[in-house]
């Protein structure tokens, strides 16, 4: 998934900024990387070549880094984020398993968005309901109880809505002339 | 000029330059040490295998000798039953890591890990831990040499040689825990990063990880007869 020339310039610009702001320190290379996550929601590759590049660092130190830490992400964070619960209990209610279903269901892993960039998918570690075992959390919405039919469930609404909304465009586009 | 100073390991008296580190006066004056990660050129000791761990008389537990600088009238010993049990344990914590297949390995009887075993007196074989290495992920990408990840140790030796002997800054340490390992920048073909094949990660590398591929022993196949 190479980024368009529009967001290459827009990474450059961003990368730029953070840089100026934070200067060139080896030092600075975590708050760095935080700049630039905020202000394009990830860390794109082209971003940490060229964070490497203005701090003179092997590319793949930079790549370290952003690896080891769980703040950053390396996919842009889909329109609707999926965040499902590894915590103890959600784990002995089968987290992995509602885990897996949306691995399967999205055709993508943990930690990955789909092309399309509608779905991320993310691990967490407990959301602080351990009595709604096993949790996901869409976007700001806590799902309770969630077994693979709901899985299923869920991404048929955020379809449904989608279409309507397709629809409703459609419908105003032809209004329109 | 550092001034020269005597210390004690294992009874026997040795002279040193005071500052150097332990691990390598030990070695240098005959007496091993069980180490993998530490290098005497480098400039930074990361301490991350602990193996090479002694006991120094006055500090109440054991120490990494790769750490630790000498000093006038100290007195060390290798051996003793905490610093046997300490590395009984990391070795074993590092075999449950590293894919055992040693008959046909391109390392064999060349590996660091058989010479720490044979030494101390170490199986090569997981007793208490369950092996976490199932399968083989190597890297047959470059032209002479290759990287199988399901044997590196993590020493970090080899990202030594790349980023600091040779300068090139191909390899490095990714992810964490149990997902780290030596890779390439977004975990691609060595043959597709700016790793120039220069082998000096090969040369340095104490097991099987980096290989060349003519110490390759083809698997042999076992006939069976009905």
């Amino acid at each position: 998934m190479d980024p368009s020339a529009d967001e290459q310039e827009l990474i450059r610009a961003a990368v730029g900024t953070v840089l100026q702001d934070l200067g060139i320190e080896r030092a600075s290379l975590i708050p760095i990387l935080q700049g630039v996550q905020n202000r394009l929601g990830y860390l794109p590759s082209l971003a940490m070549r060229q964070v490497a590049e203005a701090l003179q660092l092997p590319e793949v130190e930079v790549f370290g880094v952003g690896t080891f830490y769980n703040q950053f992400r390396l996919n842009p964070p889909g329109k609707h984020q999926i965040k499902v619960c590894m915590g103890t209990a959600c784990h002995m209610m089968g987290g992995h398993i509602i885990l897996e279903s949306f691995e399967r269901r999205l055709s993508i892993l943990e930690g990955e968005t789909t092309p399309d960039r509608e779905y991320s998918l993310e691990r967490v570690a407990c959301v602080g309901c351990c009595a709604l075992a096993p949790v996901v959390v869409v976007d700001d919405n806590v799902e309770a109880r969630v077994s693979p039919i709901r899985v299923d469930g869920i991404l048929l609404t955020f379809d449904i809505e989608r279409q309507q909304e397709e629809r409703q465009e459609k419908r105003e586009e032809g209004r329109e002339p | 000029m550092s001034k020269l100073i005597t210390l004690i390991i294992d009874d026997k008296q040795v002279e040193a330059k005071e500052g150097e580190r332990l691990l390598w006066v030990a070695l240098d004056n005959g007496i091993y040490i069980p180490h993998l990660c530490d290098l005497r050129m480098a400039r930074r000791t990361v301490a991350s295998c602990r193996l090479c761990f002694v006991e120094i008389e006055g500090l109440p537990n054991p120490v990494t000798s790769c750490t630790q600088t000498v000093s006038e009238g100290m007195v060390v010993r290798t051996r003793s039953p905490r610093v046997d049990r300490l590395l009984r344990t990391g070795f074993e914590l590092l075999l449950s890591n590293h894919r055992l297949h040693c008959a046909k390995c391109a390392k064999n009887k060349r590996c660091e890990l058989q010479k720490i075993a044979k030494e101390r007196g170490l199986k090569l074989k997981l007793t208490r831990l369950r092996q976490l290495v199932k399968e083989a992920q190597i890297d047959e990408s470059p032209g002479v040499f290759c990287y199988d990840s399901s044997k590196c140790v993590l020493c970090g030796r080899c990202i030594w040689a790349d980023q600091e002997q040779v300068k090139v800054g191909a390899i490095g340490f990714i992810r964490r825990g149990i997902g780290r390992k030596v890779a390439t920048f977004e975990d691609g073909l060595l043959a597709d990063s700016i790793c120039t094949q220069c082998e000096a990660c090969v040369k340095i590398c104490p097991v099987g990880a980096f290989y060349l591929k003519e110490d390759e022993r083809k698997p042999y196949k076992i006939k069976k007869e009905c």
